[in-house]
C-alpha cells in the first residue's frame, strides 16, 4: 500500500493480505479465463488445468446423462440439480433429500420443464 | 455512480500524523496527505470518486487519489452507500479452546465490610451466607481443581487465588499449590499462581510464601488512608489503612520475583486517580497501579453517574500524560489500564467476547462448581459444569453464541467493539439484569479512554517505537529491577 502505511501488528497483515499476488508467470495467461470455485483471495492457477468432476471419468454428465442417452445433459444448467449432485457427487447446494426433505423434487419429474416447481425447504 | 462516505473507522491524531483505527480489523494505519485529504472530503457528505479526484485535481495528481482511494475502500475506512455494511462473522471454536486461567475462589468470607463490595452488597449474585455454598474450599475440593485445570489446560496452566478474602483460607492455598506443582510437572506443564488480596493477612509466613513460590500478588487498595477507609473497613466500621499498608511495605520489600501492583476501584466519591496512583507508587512501593470503576445498580449511593465516567475520564488522561511522557523516554510508569490497552492495540485485538470467561478462563467457587469467571461463581444460572464432572460444553456453547458481539446490535457501529465487545459480564449483570447486554451506560467512556490510548499509541510508534516491543510476544509486564 503507497498511502497507507501499518502501524501495529494487524495492519501489518491487513496490508499483506490485500497485496497483489504475482501469478506464476507460465501460468499468467491462462489465470485470467480459469474457473476458480469457492477460492478467495485467488490462488496462482497451475497449468495444465485438470477439470474435476463427472468429464474426468465420463461418467454421466457432460457426455451422456445418467440412462446412457443424451437427454439429460448437464446443460441446461437446471439439470445440474440432479445429475451433478446425485451422478457425479458435485457439492450442488440442494436439500438433505434423504432425512430432511425427501419429497423435495416430487413435483419435478424433469428438471428442464418442471424446475420451477422445485420449493423453498425452511429448516 | 456510487458515492463514498466514512466506513468502519476512527480517525485520529497523534504528533501531528493522521492515523486510522479500523474497526473491522482492528489494525492502526498511519494516513498520508493524499488519504488524509480524501477523508476529508467525505468528512461531511457522501461523494463520488469522480467529484473527489476533481476536487483535489489542484493538490494531488489524479492517479494518486484514485490508488489512495482504492486502498481506502480495501481496508473499509470508504464505504459505498449502496453496499451494505457487512455484519462481523459469528465464528464459534470448533474445538474447546484450552483452559487457560482458573480461578479458585478458597473462600466467600472476607474480614473487611467494604461497603462497595458486589459479593456482599445489595447486587450480590450468589447466595454466599447460609447458601449451598460452603465458607470454605476444602483441600480436597482444591486438589479436584487442580486436576481440573491440568486437564482441560494447554502446556500453560494459570492458577489464581481468590475470595471472598484469599488468605483466610491460607492453609488450603498453600497445600494445593504444593499439590500443584508436583501434578503439572508429573504432566510436563507449566504452571504458575497469583492472587488477589486486601493484605490485611499477610504475615512473615505468607510473604515467604509468596515469594517463594513467585506469586503474582494484586493487592487491592485504594489509596492514602483517607480513601482507603471509607469504603474498605473492618465489621466494626473501622479503616484498614494502618493494618494493610505496612503489611504491603513488607511484602513489596521481600518479594522481588514479579512486580506487585495495586487494583484500585474507583467510586463516585473516591476519584481522585492522580493522587492515588502517587500515593501507591511513591509512598507504598507498588510497582503497577489498575483502576476500575465500581459495580454497582446505579441506584446505589456509590455508583457511577454519567458525570462520573466523566470525571474518571479527565483523571485518567491526565495520569495517562505522564505515561506518554515516561514512555517517550523510555522509563517505567505504573499506571497498568494504559499499559494493558496498548498491548491490545499493538497486537491488534479484535474480540469477539469481550474477556476470556466461560472458555479461557473459568471460575471455581468453594463448592467445585465451575462458572464465567470467579465473579459467577457458585451462581447457578452461570454454573457452566463442576471440577469433578467437567465442562457441560453444550451450555458452553450456547453461552458462547449468545454472548458473540455480533449479537449485540448497538456495538455493530462502534468503533471501539474490537477491545470492548460489549464489556464486562457482571457489569452487565448487574446494570441490566443479564449478561447478554452490552454495557450501554459507559460506552462514551470507553470510546474516549480508547482513543487517549490510541494517540498515546501513535505518539509512541512514531517517537519511541522500541518501548512497544514489550507487547510483541509476551504477556508479561517489564519487570521490576
Amino acid at each position: 500500500m503507497k498511502h497507507l502505511s501499518p502501524v501495529n501488528a494487524k495492519a501489518r497483515r491487513l496490508a499483506q493480505a490485500l497485496a497483489p499476488v504475482d501469478p506464476a508467470p507460465a501460468a499468467a495467461s491462462s489465470a485470467k479465463e480459469d474457473v476458480v470455485a469457492l477460492c478467495v483471495p485467488q490462488q496462482p492457477t497451475q497449468g495444465p488445468h485438470i477439470p474435476l468432476g463427472c468429464s474426468t471419468v465420463f461418467a454421466p454428465g457432460w457426455e451422456v446423462d445418467r440412462t446412457g442417452g443424451t437427454a439429460g445433459l448437464c446443460q441446461p444448467v437446471e439439470r445440474d440439480l440432479f445429475d451433478c449432485h446425485l451422478g457425479c457427487f458435485w457439492p450442488a447446494q440442494v436439500p438433505d433429500q434423504l432425512n430432511h426433505a425427501p419429497d423435495w423434487t416430487k413435483k419435478c419429474a424433469a428438471a428442464q420443464k418442471d424446475w420451477r416447481k422445485l420449493d423453498v425447504i425452511f429448516p | 455512480m456510487s458515492l463514498l462516505h466514512p466506513g468502519d473507522c476512527h480517525a485520529f491524531e497523534a504528533g501531528g500524523r493522521r492515523f486510522l483505527y479500523l474497526a473491522p480489523s482492528a489494525a492502526v494505519m498511519a494516513v498520508d496527505d493524499v488519504s488524509a485529504a480524501v477523508l476529508d472530503a467525505v468528512a461531511l457528505r457522501a461523494r463520488s470518486s469522480e467529484e473527489i479526484v476533481s476536487d483535489l485535481a489542484g493538490r494531488f495528481p489524479a492517479g494518486a487519489v484514485d490508488e489512495s482511494l482504492d486502498e481506502l475502500v480495501k481496508v473499509r475506512a470508504l464505504r459505498r452507500v449502496d453496499t451494505p455494511a457487512r455484519r462481523p462473522a459469528k465464528v464459534l471454536p470448533l474445538t474447546p479452546v484450552p483452559l487457560s486461567t482458573m480461578v479458585l475462589n478458597v473462600t466467600n468470607q472476607c474480614n473487611l465490610s467494604c461497603t462497595y463490595c458486589y459479593e456482599y452488597g445489595e447486587d450480590k449474585i450468589v447466595q454466599t451466607e447460609n447458601g449451598r455454598q460452603p465458607k470454605m474450599m476444602t483441600a480436597e475440593t482444591a486438589r479436584d481443581s487442580v486436576d481440573f485445570l491440568l486437564r482441560e489446560s494447554g502446556h500453560d496452566a494459570h492458577m489464581t487465588f481468590f475470595g471472598g478474602e484469599t488468605l483466610l483460607n491460607f492453609k488450603v492455598l498453600k497445600t494445593t499449590v504444593a499439590y500443584a506443582t508436583e501434578q503439572a510437572a508429573a504432566l510436563g506443564k507449566t504452571i504458575d499462581f497469583s492472587m488477589t488480596t486486601n493484605a490485611t493477612l499477610l504475615s512473615p509466613e505468607v510473604i515467604e510464601f509468596l515469594a517463594e513460590h513467585r506469586f503474582g500478588v494484586t493487592i487491592s487498595m485504594d489509596g492514602p488512608p483517607d480513601l482507603q477507609n471509607k469504603f474498605r473497613v473492618f465489621h466494626n466500621g473501622a479503616g484498614s489503612y494502618d493494618v494493610m499498608a505496612p503489611k504491603v511495605k513488607a511484602l513489596i520489600a521481600r518479594h522481588r520475583s514479579r512486580p506487585i501492583g495495586a487494583r484500585v476501584t474507583l467510586t463516585k466519591d473516591t476519584l481522585d486517580v492522580r493522587r492515588i496512583y502517587q500515593h501507591l507508587t511513591e509512598d507504598i512501593g507498588f510497582w503497577e497501579v489498575g483502576f476500575a470503576p465500581v459495580t454497582a445498580s446505579p441506584d446505589r449511593p456509590h455508583a457511577f453517574g454519567d458525570e462520573g465516567f466523566e470525571q474518571v475520564l479527565s483523571e485518567f488522561r491526565a495520569l495517562a500524560q505522564d505515561y506518554l511522557a515516561a514512555a517517550l523516554e523510555g522509563r517505567h510508569h505504573g499506571f497498568s489500564n494504559v499499559r494493558e490497552t496498548l498491548g491490545e492495540i499493538h497486537k491488534g485485538a479484535s474480540k469477539a467476547w469481550p474477556c476470556g470467561a466461560g472458555f479461557g478462563l473459568l471460575g471455581v467457587s468453594t463448592a467445585g462448581d465451575v462458572a464465567l469467571c470467579h465473579r459467577f461463581a457458585g451462581s447457578d444460572d452461570h454454573k457452566l459444569g463442576t471440577v469433578r464432572d467437567g465442562i457441560d460444553r453444550v451450555r458452553q456453547t450456547e453461552f458462547l453464541d449468545s454472548h458473540h458481539v455480533s449479537n449485540k446490535t448497538d456495538c455493530q457501529t462502534c468503533w471501539a467493539r474490537p477491545l470492548c465487545a460489549g464489556g464486562c459480564y457482571h457489569e452487565a449483570h448487574t446494570r441490566f439484569g443479564t449478561t447478554n447486554q452490552p454495557n450501554l451506560h459507559y460506552c462514551d467512556w470507553i470510546r474516549g479512554w480508547t482513543d487517549t490510548c490510541l494517540q498515546i499509541y501513535g505518539q509512541i510508534a512514531q517517537v519511541n517505537p522500541e518501548f512497544l516491543q514489550q507487547f510483541e510476544d509476551a504477556n508479561e509486564a517489564p519487570q521490576p529491577s
